[in-house]
């Protein structure tokens, strides 16, 4: 009962909280820039204004075009409902697998990569194409890093890894866990498409990933495009926090799941806070630079992976 | 100081070392370089303290501090020094480019969890499950010292490779006897004043210190 009641309001939370996520970034990064800010509920408003336009596809796409934010979406709430966010008893435990995350996860990039291409235009040919070599690189890394947390815990189930923290909170000090919380910080980064890798908020041809990809939505397909993303920084931030800093987390109680709504919520907040905070002062890099950040944390990764195994606490 | 926290605090700081070593490899910054060093020297006299502490040995904590100051302040503050008058503050062109060394860490990381295996089985404690990755260190210093162009990130290779050869010798015999490790100490920092003159010397005769560029001696 805990774990269907938890799932569900897992999924209410992701989706309401995550244009309150972005709008929260916002204002974080314009009151350091010395701006007043649109306020935490601009998303929100800006998501009921282009839900009321009329939906328009550009000339000469398919279905794909259609049927991408409808994936991009459904993937990300699905995700949403798999992993340890609110409590550790989700009722789709056994499809909570790391694996099965990340290839949620990928799903709705490759369907929004394929539907930039099936426009056709320069434009979404080269986003694709960024996207690809981002979620190429970023992909090996996510695997490894939850791995290297895995093997202390004996399970890729991250309901498991979660609860493993809990009973032994030590073993967040672990330098496996170090290493990997490094790696991960950075393939997060890069997988939500923030600043050392992409700049969300541009328009300008030379930085473009995400927005290359999306140029030609409008109207209600472009709200659900941005809910989606908004969405997956919700979801991979409150993964990031679960794995590493797990307390407040419920677990069989029905009573403390306002704790652990709380909890997720404040544990979000906070790292988009210290993100936006952190995001004033980068600049973005070359795309040419961004394959060495990424095999950075590949090696992190790596060595995460190979200290868990050899540095073993007899 | 019980086994549990000695454990944790002994894996952290190896966690550390190796953390600071690899990033040598990725950062182009030379400031950001000598910075990650002298965090490094932190970790190992972090490790060292650690050792010390378990085993009850003040001269061991004591030659702790000693390390630490000598490698946290002294050496990055001679590098930084070094740093100063030169134009050029980033490595430009290593010679194998930052994606490709990132890679070779990894394997050279493999390298010794494979070599050093017959090591820890000797005796299997937390001190000795650390050595591969003290090994590490020394072959990534050893790599950035062979590809690296600029004088300084050389100088750092070289410091690298003592501070794994350092954390070597006290994970597998806590440590040197006082006079040897006292030795070495006094070895590093006058190999890298001379270097620290070298560099300055080079600059005034090349106004440079790409060392790929001394092609012909001159007088």
């Amino acid at each position: 009962m805990t774990g269907i009641l938890g799932a569900a309001l897992q999924v209410v939370l992701v989706a309401a909280g995550a244009p309150l996520l972005v709008g929260l970034m916002r204002q974080v990064r314009a009151r350091a820039e010395g701006r007043a800010g649109a306020g935490v509920l601009q998303p929100w408003r800006d998501l009921r204004k282009l839900l009321r336009k009329e939906p328009i596809t550009p000339h000469g796409t398919g279905p794909l075009f259609r049927m991408a934010p409808l994936v991009l979406a459904g993937s990300t709430l699905v995700a949403a409902a798999v992993i340890p966010l609110v409590t550790t008893r989700s009722p789709l435990d056994g499809a909570a697998d790391l694996f099965a995350v990340t290839a949620l996860l990928a799903l709705g990039t490759v369907a929004l990569a394929l539907a930039a291409l099936d426009t056709g235009t320069a434009f979404g040919g080269m986003g694709a194409s960024r996207e690809m070599v981002v979620l190429a690189l970023v992909e090996p890394t996510i695997l490894l890093s939850t791995f290297a947390l895995s093997v202390r815990a004996g399970s890729t189930n991250l309901g498991a890894i979660v609860t493993a923290t809990l009973d032994d909170p030590q073993r967040a000090v672990f330098p496996a866990s170090l290493l990997a919380l490094v790696a991960l910080v950075v393939v997060v980064i890069a997988e939500a498409g923030r600043m050392p890798v992409d700049n969300p908020s541009t328009h300008l041809e030379l930085t473009m990933v995400h927005e290359a990809m999306v140029l030609e939505y409008a109207g209600p397909d472009l709200a659900l495009v941005e809910w989606a993303s908004a969405m997956r920084l919700t979801v991979l931030l409150g993964l990031l926090a679960n794995l590493f800093v797990p307390w407040g987390i419920t677990g069989d109680s029905l009573a403390l799941l306002p704790a652990g709504i709380a909890a997720v919520a404040a544990k979000v907040a906070a790292a988009g806070a210290a993100l936006a905070a952190a995001e004033v002062f980068m600049a973005k890099l070359r795309m040419f630079r961004v394959p060495e950040l990424l095999a950075g944390s590949f090696v992190l990764a790596l060595f995460a992976v190979a200290s868990s195994f050899f540095l073993v606490a007899p | 100081m019980n086994h549990t926290t000695y454990v944790q605090l002994l894996n952290a700081s190896c966690g550390a070392f190796l953390l600071a070593g690899v990033l040598v490899l990725w950062r182009r910054d030379l400031a950001a370089i000598v910075r990650l060093f002298a965090l490094q020297g932190a970790a190992l006299a972090l490790l060292i303290a650690v050792l010390g502490v378990h085993e009850g040995e003040a001269g061991v904590v004591a030659l702790a501090a000693g390390i630490g100051a000598l490698r946290t302040l002294l050496l990055p503050w001679l590098l930084r020094r070094a740093l100063a008058g030169d134009g050029t503050s980033r490595e430009t062109q290593p010679l194998v480019n930052v994606a490709a060394s990132l890679t070779v860490a990894a394997l050279l990381g493999l390298l010794c969890y494979a070599v050093t295996r017959p090591i820890v089985r000797l005796d299997p404690t937390p001190a000795t499950h650390a050595v591969p990755v003290a090994l590490t260190v020394v072959l990534i210093g050893l790599f950035v010292l062979v590809t690296r162009r600029r004088a300084v990130s050389q100088i750092v290779g070289f410091l690298l490779m003592d501070n794994g050869i350092t954390a070597v010798a006290f994970l597998t015999a806590s440590g040197v006897p006082l006079v040897v490790e006292l030795g070495v100490s006094l070895d590093v920092l006058l190999a890298v004043l001379v270097l620290q003159v070298l560099t300055a010397r080079m600059r005034a005769a090349f106004g440079d210190t790409d060392l790929d560029d001394l092609r012909e001696l001159r007088d």
